[in-house]
């Protein structure tokens, strides 16, 4: 498969801070890529570094196998959704639309054709005299994205671009993204703090964190196999372990994580399952901390020995008892030894 | 549960404060009626804007209706349209047209002059650089407008610094071919058009300079990478989006330079060839003649014009944005 961008050791500075820091990555052709970090984290400077916005200061960004460092981004043909949006004011939506095509000296007839085409692909067709302004927030991101994809960029690249739709709006405009991406074959780059939104739609996901990446890997194996303790923090929630205990769980000396939902809890001289006699499942004795509601899941935070405690998730269903679970209560918790996950030596909290 | 212990505690304190005392009162009153607050914070200024400069323009304007005896040098009040048909005299109109056209060049040379300062100040200045720009552009303010034409005058005279400097770049000949052309050359810059158009662009320059700067500054950074991340070059996205963005600022600048320089009446007194401005000729009718009905009708030219120029830029969309 061909590599649409890659990072070779680029690194950005701002003053003292290193926003990207010797970043190397291949994005293949016609991938859903995501840059998942939160805030400061590179994420959205790696994005600029491919717009053009921004240049490396050491390390190169080669895009369709051509040297990109230097190119303004008018000389790029990739093309950005921004996270405000950033539609012109004082031009209706057709015009933002065919903004792109009339820079680049498209004939008006053809653009006018195109930018109505752009408009119905994001089911707008009847909106093209409105101005910005008279739009609301889910219609100003597909007009944005309209007027991006109207000039076939090679690669198209997603600045948080959900960030500002509410709950409903972003996982609908999720599954339009994934569709349009899927019938355009265009490579996107997008870039989200959202892990859920990353998870839901990529292909593969860089995991960002103080400029540098942590794990690059598919959203199954980030999750289930996270390689330091920041992305089992980062993408969905762990338990990270150190220290005697995990050395005395793993046999190593390195920290573990363990997922919430794979550890259960029975109360303490409650029958033993006939299955724990396995020496796959590990059992250890703790009393419950907290208890808090979730919705669709329950979380308990049970404490193992003094200043270590685990959290583990129950999901609720209408026969569960709410009160069956209370602080204070001693409890057996127990997972099975392929839920827990080495982490990195070099790994931070 | 010791951790609240330390926490005042509020079981006792009531909810409601009861009003007391007649502040108290009228204070909760206002609260309730914000409109009865508003009528009351806009009534004087109201007042005086209606009676001292509403009231009194129109008073002014129907004084242009009067009769102005020659041979008695008395006014009448035998109501004509004559002075208002006489501004259109040949001499009149020359100079309706003369304030015209110098109103319209000092507003478009300001323009051009400003809008790199204005640019640079909004989206490059900021800190002590900033303060600096905002201090350099108001100073000239400070000081008093007539000390400053009277400068002027010294400094464009014939032994003065500006053609001192012309010389010392060698650039005399152009000068001289400048001062050459009729109607905008005299014999030296500070009895020539040109002299003058170069004050009340001095003069006016601040007022440029600020509401460009304002419309520059709410223009926000993604909106110019949009225009280049669609593959404008810096040229299209200044033809395509800068520029009419800051529109506003441009016609809202050009309102303060065109006004003023069509009212000036000091300006074309001190600096330029003879020939009168539209301020210096209501001056010399009222002042020197005392024909009060022609003064008061040249007055009605700059609002009729200013009328026209507001309908001009708003046809243009520069208010779209306000």
């Amino acid at each position: 498969m061909n590599t649409a961008v890659e990072f070779c050791q680029t690194s950005r500075c701002f003053g003292d801070v290193r926003a990207v820091d010797q970043v190397s990555l291949k994005i293949a052709e016609g991938e859903f890529f995501s840059m998942l970090g939160p805030s400061g984290s590179g994420k959205t400077t790696c994005l600029r570094l491919i717009a053009g916005f921004e240049q490396p200061d050491d390390g190169h960004v080669i895009i369709h196998g051509r040297d990109a460092t230097g190119l303004p981004p008018y000389q790029r043909n990739v093309n950005t959704v921004f996270q405000d949006y950033a539609l012109f004011p004082h031009m209706n939506v057709l015009d933002n639309i065919a903004y792109g095509l009339m820079v680049k000296g498209v004939n008006k007839k053809e653009r006018q054709h195109r930018a109505a085409e752009a408009l119905d692909m994001v089911a707008l067709g009847q909106y093209g005299q409105r101005k910005p302004a008279q739009l609301s927030g889910g219609q100003r991101q597909r007009i944005a994205l309209a007027r991006a994809l109207v000039n076939r960029p090679r690669v198209l690249l997603l600045d948080e671009p959900l960030g500002a739709l509410d709950l409903k709006l972003r996982e609908q405009m999720q599954g339009e993204l994934k569709r349009l991406q899927r019938q355009l074959g265009i490579t996107f780059v997008f870039v989200t703090h959202d892990q859920t939104e990353a998870l839901s739609m990529s292909d593969r996901v860089a995991v960002f964190n103080q400029g540098r990446i942590e794990q690059l890997d598919s959203p199954r194996n980030l999750y289930n196999q996270p390689q330091t303790a920041f992305v089992a923090g980062f993408v969905g929630s762990s338990n990270v372990l150190h220290g005697a205990l995990a050395q005395q769980l793993s046999g190593k000396s390195a920290a573990l994580a363990i997922r919430p939902e794979y550890i259960s809890i029975r109360h303490s001289g409650s029958a033993v399952p006939s299955d724990t006699a396995s020496t796959e499942l590990i059992n250890l004795p703790g009393v419950i901390k907290d208890v808090q509601y979730q919705g669709s899941n329950t979380r308990i935070e049970v404490e193992l020995e003094p200043g270590v405690s685990i959290a583990a998730s129950e999901a609720n269903s209408l026969l569960s008892n709410h009160t069956a679970r209370l602080p204070g209560q001693s409890v057996q918790v127990s997972w099975s030894r392929q839920a827990m996950v080495s982490l990195r030596d070099n790994a931070s909290v | 549960m010791t951790s609240r212990s330390s926490l005042p505690a509020a079981d006792n304190s009531p909810v409601f404060t009861p009003p007391s005392g007649l502040l108290y009162r009228a204070a909760d009153r206002l609260y309730r009626r914000p409109n009865l607050l508003l009528a009351l914070l806009l009534l004087p200024p109201l007042l005086w804007f209606g009676s001292v400069y509403i009231a009194s323009l129109l008073a002014l304007l129907w004084q242009g209706l009067y009769t102005f005896d020659d041979f008695t040098m008395l006014v009448n009040h035998t109501l004509t349209l004559e002075n208002y048909a006489r501004l259109f005299d040949p001499a009149n109109f020359d100079i309706i047209l003369r304030t015209l056209l110098m109103a319209l060049a000092v507003s478009a040379f300001s323009a051009i002059l400003a809008f790199p300062v204005a640019y640079y100040m909004a989206r490059y200045a900021s800190g002590r650089i900033k303060a600096f720009f905002y201090l350099a552009v108001m100073l000239p303010m400070w000081t008093s407008y007539i000390v400053k034409a009277y400068a002027w005058t010294l400094l464009l005279a014939q032994e003065g610094v500006s053609q001192w400097f012309v010389h010392l770049l060698g650039l005399t000949p152009l000068l001289d071919a400048l001062l050459a052309l009729p109607g905008v050359g005299g014999n030296t810059l500070s009895t020539s058009s040109l002299g003058r158009f170069l004050v009340f662009t001095y003069i006016w320059l601040p007022f440029m300079i600020l509401p460009i700067q304002a419309s520059l500054e709410r223009l926000p950074p993604s909106l110019l990478q949009a225009s280049s991340d669609l593959g404008a070059t810096p040229f299209k996205t200044f033809r395509h989006v800068i520029l009419p963005l800051s529109v506003p600022g441009i016609a809202a600048g050009s309102i303060f330079t065109f006004s003023l320089t069509l009212g000036d009446y000091i300006v074309p007194q001190l600096v330029g060839p003879p020939g009168l401005f539209l301020g210096s000729m209501v001056y010399v009718q009222q002042g020197s003649i005392g024909n009060m009905p022609m003064a008061a009708a040249f007055t009605l030219v700059p609002i009729v014009l200013i009328a026209i120029y507001l309908s001009i830029v708003k046809r243009m969309g520069a208010f779209d944005a306000l």
